[in-house]
């Protein structure tokens, strides 16, 4: 013992390890992933008079790096940036969508396994179905923004006068949004009420998820409602009723200060 | 080309809670047992480390833990006039996956049934009468157990997942703080209760305010050390709120990994094989006896395992499709209702309140599976129905199982979905919301059934499970009965501002998350012409086969069902154990 360590040093250690780690090798993660998330491929495996573990396979999460879009071209893009904003505007409150990184986010998961419908059951027949029997397209959340951002934005061309989402005064810009979201306004070849849905839970999901995966930059939008994140151990503050919990958020990769130095 | 192995005496099919539960008995018996479980092993250091198990996408809204659709879904129906589509999404209900099963990512709140629960249709018939029993074309039964028999069974689940709570009746003596209501328990439970933060805790001074009885949650997550009789260890809960919906990194809920695996493993005469689904129950041909299970592993290869007992311990589902696959058992018809696969699918119905605050901080991120306090006034037949022109009830809690703000972002009434009204009162509410649940129970009607759709086929070629279900107006009634008292009781909360009634109205839907509590369709009865399973869950055509699991349930009462379904697994090991394997043939004269 060198005795000048800081005294939770083996915390960071361990967190900082298993993510870089992991981030490594991007083919031992989706190995991993399909075994972990249950796909197929994962060996069969017969277990008999222990409790099998193995170094160096933790299940760590499939963490997204840099900013730069992967999905959305740049028509796609001039709807969702103006488009997200208006979900979560800018203002003191707490970033606006487009000021947590939640168009990076989109673009991520649409380009990774989630856009891929890899938890979604695509098979047909595709006959439509009552509200009450959730989603029923044939599309892969990937192919099914695609179709939805082009159909909105033929609605728009069609209704203004030539102009793009972007092109629209705010006010224009919600009533489309309302109307998506109504089901008022009925799209060509796409079904706007199902699209919006799908579009305001995967904003809200780039706003408050963890940092990890390109949204909630700067983890603000905690921040902004006073949640911790992924802090761990209130044990200390279960019986202190009413009192603030005064630590800043934390994410799965550390809270920045952790970093330094 | 089929490779047949070597022939064991008994062979478990799902390898969750039920699955653990019957392999540690049967091991234990000196049984020779090979569990086939077609999910991935699952360990806690592995799978739910602390260092990346706090992840709201990843587990709850990526679904990383719970079985995946694109591999197996069923088809869904409100009633038989229409087509059943498939469920492309989950939402309604969360199915889990691997070794473990749903018991990873539950709760942990660990309920036993009312006395009356398991007397549902004579009980329900002595006091309101036959209108009452059969109105909504409702075909509830008995369960062929009692409180009794049950009682030793529930205890030991308590003692192996080391349940924490307050006992209310200790043989038949009522004790202050605990719930009143439940029957008489032998023992109390083995760890004291949780913490309470501060929403519970306002929740109990306004409960008692009105009169009620409240009371801490019963749960397996852990308010101090303990080490089961197993020698399995768990540490104290850290209240991380990342509990229901995901794994637990700190061995501090009850799951199938941290109670029974690490002694059930260690067993030279049990084997556990992974990536490996059944296909089939195979019989012989005059249909009486189970000769064993014939599965295929993830590379493809097909294998016969013989076995003198077959355990069908997968999710309720699984168990009821295996069934309707391999013939066994005659399947349910709602035209004629003549036939018990499939028969008495029900669920449970959930409302919520949820209550704002002018100024007080409750810190909705303080969270643990169970971590609530309860009334239950309103559950079974707790109260007087003369006149309310329903039967059954639930629990109301105020839970607080954490604040992943994703899911569980409250925002008082009128407040739109988005834009800067939304964003405001999203970041003001926060901190200062909490969620009343109520929580019900859902009756057996002639509607609700489970088959095999005629259309829609797995990836074998099989005929995917069809589910037929709707709530009707016994429970919707019942829902808006609870949601108004739950709303009552958090008007008279401290600070209260305003309180937001979200009814559960209209036709099920699969889309809102609800609850993965679904029963029925491999009932106990005590004949076979109104079940499939006897007392012993054992099957009245098949009687060396035995399916465990919810699916037993005749009915849903208002509590959380694992409870009741390991106390059912624990009475069926033991009649094994005791009198089966003695004398191997029913054990209940048909």
């Amino acid at each position: 013992m060198t005795g000048n360590k800081p005294k939770n040093s083996s915390t960071i250690d361990r967190r900082s390890l298993l993510l870089t780690g992991a981030l490594a090798g991007t083919a031992g993660v989706a190995a991993a992933a399909a075994r972990h998330d249950g796909g197929l491929g994962a060996p069969p495996q017969t277990i008999q008079g222990t409790m099998p573990w193995r170094e160096g396979t933790a299940d760590a999460p499939p963490a997204s790096t840099g900013t730069d879009y992967r999905f959305f071209n740049a028509f796609e893009q001039a709807f969702v940036l103006p488009a997200i904003d208006r979900l979560i505007p800018p203002d003191a409150t707490g970033p606006s969508a487009t000021q947590a990184n939640v168009h990076i986010f989109l673009d991520h998961q649409l380009a990774g396994p989630y856009g891929r419908g890899d938890h979604f059951y695509l098979g047909g027949p595709w006959p439509s179905g009552t509200p009450e029997q959730g989603y029923q397209s044939r599309l892969t959340p990937a192919q099914f923004y695609r179709a939805s951002i082009l159909a909105v934005e033929g609605y728009v061309r069609t209704q203004y006068r030539g102009k793009l989402f972007g092109q629209l005064a705010h006010a224009d810009q919600d009533a489309v949004l309302k109307g998506l979201e109504s089901g008022g306004i009925k799209l060509a070849n796409a079904d706007g009420k199902a699209f919006f849905a799908m579009f305001l839970q995967n904003v809200l999901e780039g706003y408050f998820s963890d940092p990890i995966y390109g949204g909630n930059k700067d983890m603000a939008a905690w921040a902004m409602i006073g949640f911790p994140g992924a802090h761990y151990d209130y044990r200390e503050w279960v019986g202190r009723h009413g009192r603030r919990v005064p630590f800043p958020p934390t994410s799965l990769n550390g809270r920045p200060g952790w970093s330094e130095g | 080309m089929v490779t047949k192995l070597p022939a064991v005496d008994a062979v478990l099919v799902g390898f969750g809670w039920t699955g653990a539960i019957l392999g540690q008995q049967l091991c234990d018996a000196g049984l020779n047992v090979v569990a086939l479980e077609r999910g991935v092993w699952r360990d806690t250091p592995t799978d739910f480390a602390t260092t990346f198990a706090q992840d709201e996408l990843r587990y709850m809204w990526r679904h990383h833990l719970f079985q995946n659709l694109a591999y197996d879904t069923l088809t869904i129906r409100n009633n038989v006039g229409q087509q059943a589509l498939p469920m492309r999404r989950l939402g309604s209900f969360l199915l889990g996956a691997g070794v473990g099963g749903s018991g990873v990512h539950w709760n942990a709140q660990i309920w036993r049934f009312l006395e009356s629960d398991f007397k549902a249709y004579s009980h329900n018939l002595k006091r309101y009468g036959k209108a009452a029993v059969d109105a909504y074309d409702m075909t509830v039964q008995d369960y062929p157990v009692t409180w009794d028999e049950i009682e030793p069974h529930y205890d030991t689940f308590d003692k192996i997942c080391g349940t924490s709570g307050k006992a209310g009746n200790l043989r038949g003596v009522i004790q202050d703080g605990g719930n009143p209501f439940e029957g008489p328990r032998s023992h109390e439970y083995p760890n004291p209760a949780m913490a309470l933060p501060y929403g519970p805790t306002l929740f109990t001074r306004a409960a008692r305010e009105k009169g009620y009885k409240p009371f801490p949650h019963p749960t397996g997550n852990m308010s101090r050390p303990y080490t089961n009789p197993l020698g399995a260890q768990l540490g104290q809960c850290t209240y991380c709120g990342f509990c229901e919906k995901f794994g637990c990194g700190n061995y501090s809920k009850a799951t199938a990994q941290t109670t029974i695996l690490p002694y059930l493993m260690a067993k030279p005469n049990f084997t556990l094989r992974t990536e490996s689904e059944v296909l089939k129950i195979e019989t012989t041909p005059d249909g009486k006896r189970a000769t064993g299970v014939t599965y295929v592993d993830s590379t493809g290869k097909e294998f016969f395992q013989p076995a003198e007992i077959v355990v069908l311990s997968a999710y309720v589902l699984h168990n009821v499709r295996l069934l309707l696959l391999s013939k066994i058992g005659r399947p349910y018809d709602p035209k004629t209702g003549e036939g018990v696969v499939g028969k008495n699918y029900a669920y449970q119905i959930t409302s919520s309140a949820n209550v704002f605050f002018k100024d007080k901080i409750v810190n909705p991120f303080i969270g643990a599976g169970a971590l609530a306090a309860v009334v239950d006034e309103f559950n079974g037949d707790n109260f007087d129905h003369t006149g309310l022109g329903f039967i059954g009830g639930g629990y109301i809690a105020q839970m607080q199982t954490g604040g992943r703000p994703i899911e569980m972002m409250f925002t008082p009434a009128g407040t739109p979905k988005w834009g800067l009204e939304w964003k405001k009162a999203a970041a003001h509410n926060y901190l200062r919301a909490v969620n009343i649940l109520c929580h019900g129970s859902v009756m057996a009607h002639r509607g609700n059934y489970l088959d095999l759709d005629p259309t829609y086929r797995d990836a074998f070629g099989r005929p995917m499970l069809r589910m037929t279900f709707d709530f009707t107006d016994n429970e919707r009634k019942m829902s808006a009965y609870l949601l108004d008292k739950a709303a009552e009781i958090g008007l008279a909360m401290d600070g209260v501002s305003s309180v937001k009634k979200n009814y559960r109205t209209g036709s099920w839907s699969v889309v809102p998350y609800q609850t993965t509590h679904n029963t029925g369709g491999t009932i106990m009865g005590d004949n076979p012409r109104n079940s499939v399973v006897n007392k012993y869950l054992q099957s009245w055509d098949v009687s060396n086969l035995f399916v465990m699991g919810a699916g037993a349930f005749p009915q849903n009462a208002g509590y959380n069902p694992t409870g009741t379904l390991a106390a059912l697994a624990y009475f069926s090991a033991a009649a094994i154990k005791d009198r089966y394997l003695k004398s191997p043939g029913p054990m209940v004269r048909a």
